[in-house]
């Protein structure tokens, strides 16, 4: 393949960033804006011909014999430190990359339109645009990197751009310390990314993934059976490693600045807190998934911190106020689905049938349609907001006569998290679920229980949100659908939530080792039932909260330390005070302070105090009587060469 | 009689001492500027004695000295007008008056 294409990709956004951060000022909103939209949109439809091209062209390069290849573009070498020590930058097209920039380019270009109308007025337009440009050039390079040093650089990038988005509002102190949240634990997280690519390319002499992952027995081999506190040194690298994705993807106990992250602006939370950003860390499981799989204990790990998390996140869901917390909340869990699917999926064969493909695929699947439904949310939501200027569903109600495009598209929305036929969500979730019974009933029936309390909790939303009562303030200021550039996005990503299932072929595209898949679905087995939960926990819902009544606080009064403790996210937050005030600051810090200013400060005022009393005491001698300087000379002279001469003999 | 190197250095270290003597104890500026000159000239005389029955086929001593003798000259000049200067500002050359520059 030339190259030209890849490399406008990546290189269109950046010029985007600079013209529209450097320029931005100099022009006019508008400009700016459909600057950025167009750059997004020829971005998009590069990135659409180069994943056609990779899938459906044939080409040699792309697919031998049935079997789609990993292709490097390009790869080029950026520093070179030592002979072995190379940091390359390239393009790499495999089935997932191919995918994701499918993925990132369609939702950045419907957040970019959709923040056109949503954005109008703010000031620092073109700054958003500028930051949204840079988003999407550090995502795409993230997702094509060659080599897992280059996926660092730009992971860090991500960080950053996210770090610039969520602090947007930058005057409201709010938004300044989510913003700071946000890239402090990432940044903590990154460390042990970090350490694990260290780790790993100490042994392995290598940060190409091609390498790694073409032959991970010898990954296993190099380490030489190394090991550390009981553990080997690959599944410590291993474990690491996927810290960092820990951290993006808000896995416990890292999840702690995603629900503050919901202070950016609207469509930031969809592009980046829903849909691309915080996936990295699923993409980075399934980029070295040949390596996981080699690693049992590493695999294991991934699984119970995914089964947790999304249970956790379920749980504190159904209880939050602010609608946007709550879709966070869903991203999280939804994201941990995706790690349990790819944790269970293992590269042998159990009971005879070869399953490992199941798990990476539906993982893969799941985060496509994710991003789709997801992303719909996000901007229905952002939408709804834009109407009635407030967060909270106590300030919505009754809202599906007012906002009926959003209405209808949120719906479908819901419908597709739940896992309702014939929408999205249910065809990647059934394949996940099956994955996960397929390995043992314990992760079937666990994440199933948690795609009931998806279903629970999205449905609470959306009839707390579109019926329940209608809210009096309608009457002073009446909510009403959103203009063309919003209303535009939010029908097209419904329309893709609608058909992705069921009309794309995704396991012929996007599978671990290139050979196509064929999806069928487990109708008795597996779909029914996930079908069946989810109808039940709809039912549940609906009967709780489609019309106002006092049946919610009865449940709430049941048990309130409950519903209290889920409403504050099981006090995770002030775990982290305590831990950061009390401990680290109140001990580790103040007695360290303590070191530095009684001890080293201390040390140094010692000096100058003895120099100056020293000086303060002889002073007296300069008395301006020159004769005494001649004698004291004199007699120091005399004293000199009387020590000299003594000395000498 | 041939004299010996030491029939010069010791007037020369008379001169020094001397010279010291009355720098320290006098009052007068002149006077200590006469002291001054006393203790050059001893210098200069070690100069020519150490030149002369040390290394007899050189002059760099003897150069060295009239150089000395040039940049005295010189010196004396700039002190005597010092010390006119300091005796119209305040009236006499005592040097236990001029004690302004201290701590």
């Amino acid at each position: 393949m030339d190259i030209t294409l890849p490399i406008l990709i990546l290189a269109i956004p950046i010029t985007m960033f600079l013209v529209l951060g450097i320029g931005g000022v100099k022009m006019s909103k508008k400009m700016a804006g459909i600057l950025g939209i167009i750059g997004m949109g020829t971005t998009a439809t590069i990135a659409y011909t180069v994943a056609i091209t990779y899938f459906f062209s044939g080409d040699a390069n792309f697919i031998i014999d049935g079997v789609r290849q990993q292709y490097q573009v390009f790869d080029f070498t950026w520093l070179s430190f030592t002979d072995t020590l190379v940091v390359k930058l390239g393009f790499l097209l495999d089935p997932i990359s191919a995918m994701m920039l499918v993925v990132i380019t369609t939702i950045s270009f419907m957040v970019h339109l959709y923040s056109w109308g949503y954005m109008e007025g703010e000031q620092g337009f073109q700054r958003y645009y500028a930051f949204l440009s840079l988003f999407s050039f550090s995502m795409l390079g993230l997702v094509v990197a060659t080599n897992i040093f280059q996926m660092y650089i730009f992971w860090e990038l991500v960080g950053v751009s996210s770090y610039l988005l969520i602090g947007f509002y930058y005057k409201l102190p709010s938004a300044v310390s989510a913003s700071k949240k946000a890239f402090i634990v990432t940044r903590f997280a990154d460390l042990g990314f970090l350490i694990g690519i260290l780790l790993l390319s100490f042994y392995t002499d290598t940060f190409n993934f091609m390498d790694l992952t073409s032959n991970p027995e010898r990954v296993l081999a190099s380490t030489g059976g190394a090991s550390f506190m009981g553990a080997s040194v690959l599944t410590w690298a291993m474990v690491l490693i996927f810290t960092g994705g820990m951290g993006k993807s808000a896995m416990m106990p890292l999840h702690i600045w995603l629900p503050d992250a919901m202070e950016g602006p609207t469509p930031v939370s969809a592009l980046i807190h829903a849909a691309t950003m915080v996936v990295a860390g699923v993409y980075l499981v399934a980029r070295m998934f040949p390596v996981y799989c080699v690693v049992d204990a590493a695999m294991t790990f991934i699984c119970c911190v995914g089964a947790i998390t999304a249970f956790y996140a379920a749980v504190v869901a159904c209880a939050q106020i602010d609608i946007k917390r709550i879709l966070a909340f869903s991203t999280i869990s939804q994201i941990a689905f995706m790690m349990v699917s790819l944790g269970v999926a293992y590269d042998k064969p159990i009971e005879g049938v070869h399953y490992s493909g199941l798990g990476y695929m539906a993982g893969m699947f799941h985060l496509f349609t994710h991003a789709m439904f997801k992303a719909l949310l996000f901007l229905g939501a952002g939408a709804l907001i834009h109407a009635v200027h407030s967060n909270n569903y106590t300030a919505m109600g009754g809202l599906r006569k007012y906002m009926p495009i959003t209405h209808w598209t949120f719906l479908i929305g819901c419908l597709a998290i739940a896992g309702i036929w014939p929408f999205a969500g249910f065809f990647s979730k059934d394949e996940m679920l099956a994955a996960m019974f397929a390995r043992h009933w314990f992760w079937g029936a666990w994440m199933t229980m948690v795609a009931g309390l998806t279903a629970f909790y999205m449905f609470r939303m959306y009839f707390l949100v579109f019926w329940w009562e209608e809210n009096p303030h309608y009457k002073e200021h009446k909510p009403h659908d959103a203009p063309w550039q919003m209303s535009v996005p939010l029908l097209f990503l419904a329309a893709v939530s609608c058909v992705c299932g069921w009309a794309l072929p995704f396991g012929e595209l996007v599978t671990w080792n290139g050979e196509p898949y064929h999806i069928h679905i487990e109708w008795v087995k597996v779909a029914i039932p996930s079908i069946l939960t989810a109808c039940v926990a709809i039912a549940l819902a609906y009967v709780m909260y489609h019309k106002k009544n006092d049946l919610p606080t009865k449940v709430k009064n049941f048990w309130p330390t409950l519903w209290t403790a889920a409403n504050r996210r099981f006090y995770w937050d002030e775990i982290y005070m305590f831990i950061t005030h009390k401990i680290i600051f109140n001990i580790i810090c103040k007695s360290i302070a303590w070191f530095d200013r009684h001890v080293i400060d201390a040390t140094m005022d010692g000096f100058a105090k003895i120099t100056q009393k020293a000086s303060y005491a002889i002073r007296g001698m300069q008395a301006g009587t020159i004769q005494a300087y001649v004698a004291w000379y004199l007699a120091g002279a005399v004293a000199l060469a009387a020590i000299t001469w003594i000395c000498l003999i | 009689m041939d004299l010996s190197m030491l029939w010069y250095l010791v007037p020369s270290v008379v001169m020094l001492a001397c010279g010291i003597y009355g720098f320290v104890t006098r009052k007068n500026l002149i006077a200590i500027l006469i002291s001054l000159e006393l203790m050059l000239n001893s210098a200069d005389l070690n100069f020519i004695v150490f030149n002369r029955f040390l290394f007899p086929g050189s002059m760099d001593g003897m150069v060295f000295t009239l150089f000395a003798i040039a940049i005295a000259a010189a010196e004396t000049a700039i002190a005597i007008a010092l010390i006119i200067n300091i005796y119209r500002a305040i009236g006499n050359t005592d040097i236990t008056e001029i004690n302004k520059m201290k701590f």
